[in-house]
């Protein structure tokens, strides 16, 4: 419950924090922090327009993709090695539900019968379909050597190991799973998610239709998944601060971790996103195949080293 | 309670009684349809209950049929693998029983009903003699009685070329394989003196290393034809494709799993722990499979193509874990390799649930709009509400999604791979994660690909008249579609239940009963069972997401109350109006695959623009696009011709002489005589 809640209450803060960051690494002022939540408050007092081309799944996926991620995040250890719900499922769990939040997404984008729905929803499962072998690879990089794929299980692991990060096969997970990271919550060199041009176009081209609450639930939805992609790069690969038991000092502490850790990939995410261009679509291959590389390198190195 | 054995022959004679019924009523349809199809519900309905009661006895008696010869008895015998493999059929032939009722109703009059109740039963009948058969003799003629009435089926709208071309592949191909499994049996039999399979129990294992690779290989490939494996699989996407849709289910949901019931009995019983190259062969074919199949579906714009193509593609998950559980037995590690073994036969039972759903699907969806095309349906979810729910399930199902059962066989699949690194030391242990990075590759883009399947049907505008005025299928393959629905939730939700029926199986595969370690915390979540953490519960998830779901459709509605909330058009970039034209195609939907796999699709395209003034504005375009057959075109095109060209030589020698011919009977004698004093 209170994990929940620390999803919803963070993950605004992090699109914020990266935005503010992103406009003043380009000499912008930007908008503040807040903002985020000022958008999401404003959303959901809207009214909404549906398309009259839309069926049920336009109006079902919001909240399919809303909740998927959201379980999927408390699959998530976050401030303390415990996830709360680690029984109901590990970071497979984790890869599939978000996926399902995918698919039902990308079905909604079909649904408003324009040419954009279709294009982003075509872009979206063929960007994720070939991002998902490079992240099952360094998550299994991490999952062999916890011997689980349990996610307490893997954190309850790493604790004490606090270089562990320094292991030839822990780099290299971590450098794949970054490039998935970059792919998969649409950021520059993949996706921009400021833009509206209908060349450069992937996610926003699926939700283009979608208004008022509406939006807010996918936009928030989208906040939580980039959330729990970054918390589970930085709580597997650098469990510096973890709580290990059930104590309100020990979550405070790891709760201030999680927010040094979160704010510093943060920082390497628009240090990124400002240096780069916008990849050409048939160029996104070839980073996930280097992510795939860097993955197989990982597990290969498990066993060298 | 009557005995297995007394359910189990009257759900035959109930078989046998629907083929006769269809015979006897030839020539009133409506009288072959209802009868035909009852009989064989009744039949599905007693050999699901004799499979249950057998499964969970698990004891398998062996019973003596009135169908053989003094020489040949038939023996038949429900043991637990028989037993499983009898239920999943009984299941789905239940549901598709129900849907034919109605289905088969619009072919009345137009095509021979009794007919086609005649081989529908003979079908199941076949099916259930493969499926129970407890001697090689038995097996091999009910396995023959299978292809020739499948093959009836598949030619069944014989007025259309392609329907008679599939039929004849099917012919051929099936052959071919029946002829590899022949020697096979014929070698195990001379070894063991017999032809009960109950002698030929770890026999393989007995032989000397070379036959013993030799015999594997030949009942691999003779069953991966029928299971429909990459290479051997061009037959498939034709075969299913062209046949109605009733019994498109049925060959793709069961029949190519004769195959993967005979690699099963073959591997789990007749051979011991095999050498180490043939389960790393299987998991290899397996993923190519996987592979291959999910890239050639996406391609596909034939909706029954496409899910016929995804038949390969389950086919090769179900061959992963298979392969899996072969490693495992010849490491030594007995535990994995039951759990493996868990993975690949759920997986069957699965994608015999959700594939058939998808059939029955396409069927509904072919009886509404009358067409096979992708690119002409659309928008069918509001004119076929039930039948665009039950297909969504399919879909979601067959991506490997949570909560359904797609995910739980999955998951177990994974869980077995990442078990394998830790079971050995060498080099070979990196297959097991690479082979699950592709499993994962293979779960996204059949994601994709279902993504495509359904909203390009169902979803947005009709892209033709008939889409348009498609008429929702009757109530009865309503029913059909909706039990197999139901099994797809139920497998997924009920997962933790489910996977003790495999301990039967199991124990006497390999001696193990594995459920306990496959469940945790008193049934709520399933576990990895192979000595590593991992749980995941898909009840769990189900109940949580539901509650979540209503929750936050509650606070939307309290929030935004008062709110406007209005119906307006799409976004059209200020043309005059949106029309069915600006939509995505199917085609366009797979375009960046089809370029980012361009090494393997070869695809070519023509454009041709017809304009007056300026090219930039055409006045009519044709475009046309395809993909290069690879398998046709470098393997069996060529392997056809050196066929033809070997049989135009050996024409020589049949000249329509008697006295040559005499000479050649001569001559085959003495050669035999010698032989024969020799031996």
């Amino acid at each position: 419950m209170i994990q929940l809640l620390l999803l919803l209450a963070i993950s605004p803060l992090i699109s914020g924090l990266i935005k503010t960051l992103k406009a003043r690494m380009q000499t912008r002022r930007g908008p503040g922090v807040l903002q985020f939540y000022r958008d999401l408050y404003k959303l959901f007092r809207k009214g909404m327009v549906i398309p009259d081309t839309a069926s049920w799944i336009f109006t079902a996926a919001p909240y399919v993709v809303f909740v998927t991620t959201a379980m999927a995040g408390l699959m998530l250890p976050m401030t303390s090695t415990k996830a709360p719900l680690d029984l109901f499922g590990g970071v497979l769990a984790i890869v599939y539900l978000l996926g399902l939040g995918r698919f039902f997404l990308a079905l909604a984008g079909m649904d408003t019968g324009s040419s954009f729905g279709g294009l982003g929803s075509s872009r979206e499962m063929t960007i994720s379909a070939l991002a998902e072998p490079a992240m099952m690879l360094a998550v299994f990089t991490v999952a062999i050597a916890a011997n689980s794929t349990n996610l307490s299980e893997v954190a309850r692991s790493a604790v004490g190991q606090n270089w562990r990060f320094f292991a030839p096969a822990q780099m290299l997970a971590c450098a794949a799973l970054y490039l998935v990271l970059i792919a998969e919550t649409g950021r520059i060199p993949v996706d921009n998610p400021a833009t509206h041009l209908e060349l450069t176009m992937v996610h926003e081209a699926m939700i283009l239709e979608y208004s008022g609450p509406h939006l807010a639930l996918i936009e928030w939805a989208a906040s939580m998944k980039q959330l729990v992609l970054m918390t589970l790069l930085v709580n597997v690969f650098w469990p510096f601060g973890l709580a290990v038991g059930p104590s309100v000092p020990g979550a405070l502490g790891g709760l201030g971790w999680l927010l040094l850790k979160l704010g510093l990939l943060s920082c390497s995410i628009v240090l990124v996103e400002t240096t780069n261009a916008k990849l050409r679509l048939f160029r996104v291959p070839e980073m996930l195949a280097v992510a795939f590389t860097l993955g197989t390198l990982a597990l290969v190195s498990t066993f060298l080293f | 309670m009557p005995s297995v054995e007394v359910l189990f022959s009257a759900g035959l004679a109930a078989y046998m009684a629907g083929a006769l019924a269809g015979l006897a009523a030839w020539r009133r349809p409506a009288a072959a349809r209802v009868a035909g199809f009852a009989l064989a519900l009744a039949g599905t309905l007693l050999q699901a209950a004799a499979s249950a009661v057998a499964l969970v006895q698990g004891a398998g008696a062996t019973w003596t049929l009135p169908l053989g010869t003094a020489l040949f008895p038939w023996t038949a015998s429900l043991d637990p693998l028989s037993a499983y493999f009898n239920l999943a059929l009984a299941f789905l032939a239940c549901a598709i029983s129900v849907y034919s009722f109605g289905y088969v109703q619009h072919m009345e009059g137009k095509r021979n009903v009794g007919a086609l109740a005649f081989f529908y039963n003979l079908l199941l009948l076949s099916l259930t003699l493969v499926f129970t058969a407890a001697n090689a003799f038995s097996f091999l003629v009910a396995w023959e009685v299978m292809a020739l009435v499948a093959y009836c089926l598949v030619s069944f709208e014989h007025e259309k070329a392609e329907a008679r071309r599939a039929g004849v592949v099917f012919l051929v191909m099936s052959h071919a394989g029946t002829g590899l499994l022949l020697v096979a049996f014929l070698v195990l039999a001379a070894t063991a003196g017999s032809l009960d399979f109950a002698r030929f129990h770890l026999l393989g294992s007995q032989l000397p290393p070379l036959t013993q690779g030799v015999v594997f290989l030949l009942f691999f490939l003779g069953f991966g034809v029928k299971a429909g494996i990459v290479p051997l699989h061009i037959w498939l996407p034709d075969a299913h494709a062209v046949s109605p849709s009733n019994v498109s289910a049925l060959m793709s949901g069961i029949v190519i799993k004769t195959g993967i019931y005979g690699m099963a009995r073959v591997f789990f019983d007749f051979f011991g722990p095999p050498p180490l190259w043939t389960g790393t062969m299987v998991l290899a074919i397996g993923v190519a499979s996987a592979l291959l199949g999910v890239l050639y579906a996406l391609m596909e714009h034939d909706l029954k193509r496409l899910l016929a193509y995804h038949s390969i593609e389950n086919i090769g998950i179900i061959l992963m874990g298979f392969g899996a559980a072969l490693m495992f037995r010849a490491l030594g590690h007995g535990n994995l390799a039951a759990v493996a073994l868990v993975a690949g036969l759920y997986h069957t039972f699965n994608h015999a649930t959700f594939k058939g759903l998808l059939f029955l699907g396409a069927g509904s969806v072919l009886h509404g709009t009358g067409t096979r095309n992708m690119e002409h349906m659309g928008g069918l979810i509001r004119r076929m509400p039930a039948t665009a729910l039950f297909f969504l399930v399919g879909s979601v199902a067959i991506s490997g999604l949570p909560p359904l059962n797609g995910f739980v066989s999955e998951w177990l699949t994974y869980q077995a791979l990442l078990a394998g690194f830790g079971s050995t030391e060498s080099l070979t242990r990196m297959m097991f994660p690479i082979a699950g990075a592709l499993l994962a590759l293979t779960a996204a883009l059949a994601a994709a690909c279902f993504v495509k399947a359904f909203g390009i049907p169902f979803l947005a505008l009709p892209r033709s008249e008939a889409a348009a005025a498609a008429k929702e299928a009757p109530v009865s393959m309503r029913i059909g579609m909706g039990i197999l629905a139901a099994g797809c939730v139920a497998l997924g939700v009920g997962a933790t239940w489910f996977v003790r029926l495999f301990d039967p199986i199991t124990s006497q595969a390999l001696g193990l009963r594995v459920s306990s370690s496959l469940v945790a915390a008193n049934g709520l979540a399933l576990a990895a069972g192979t000595g590593r953490g991992g749980t995941v519960s898909t009840a769990g998830i189900a109940v949580l997401g539901l509650a979540l779901g209503g929750i936050a459709a509650i606070l939307v509605m309290l929030r935004s109350r008062g709110a406007r909330r209005v119906s307006g058009p799409t976004w059209d970039c200020g043309l005059p109006g949106l029309t069915a034209d600006n939509q995505y195609t199917a085609t366009a939907f797979s375009k960046p695959l089809r370029m980012i796999f361009s090494a393997l699709y070869r695809p070519r395209r023509e454009i041709q623009a017809e304009y007056e003034v300026s090219p930039y504005y055409p006045t009519a375009i044709r475009f046309e696009s395809d993909i290069q057959p690879t398998f046709e075109k470098h393997f069996y095109d060529p392997l056809r011709r050196s066929i033809m060209d070997l049989a135009r030589r050996m024409r020589g020698i049949q000249a329509g002489s008697v006295h040559a011919y005499l000479a050649y009977i001569f001559v085959t004698l003495i050669l035999l005589l010698l032989f024969g004093v020799r031996g």
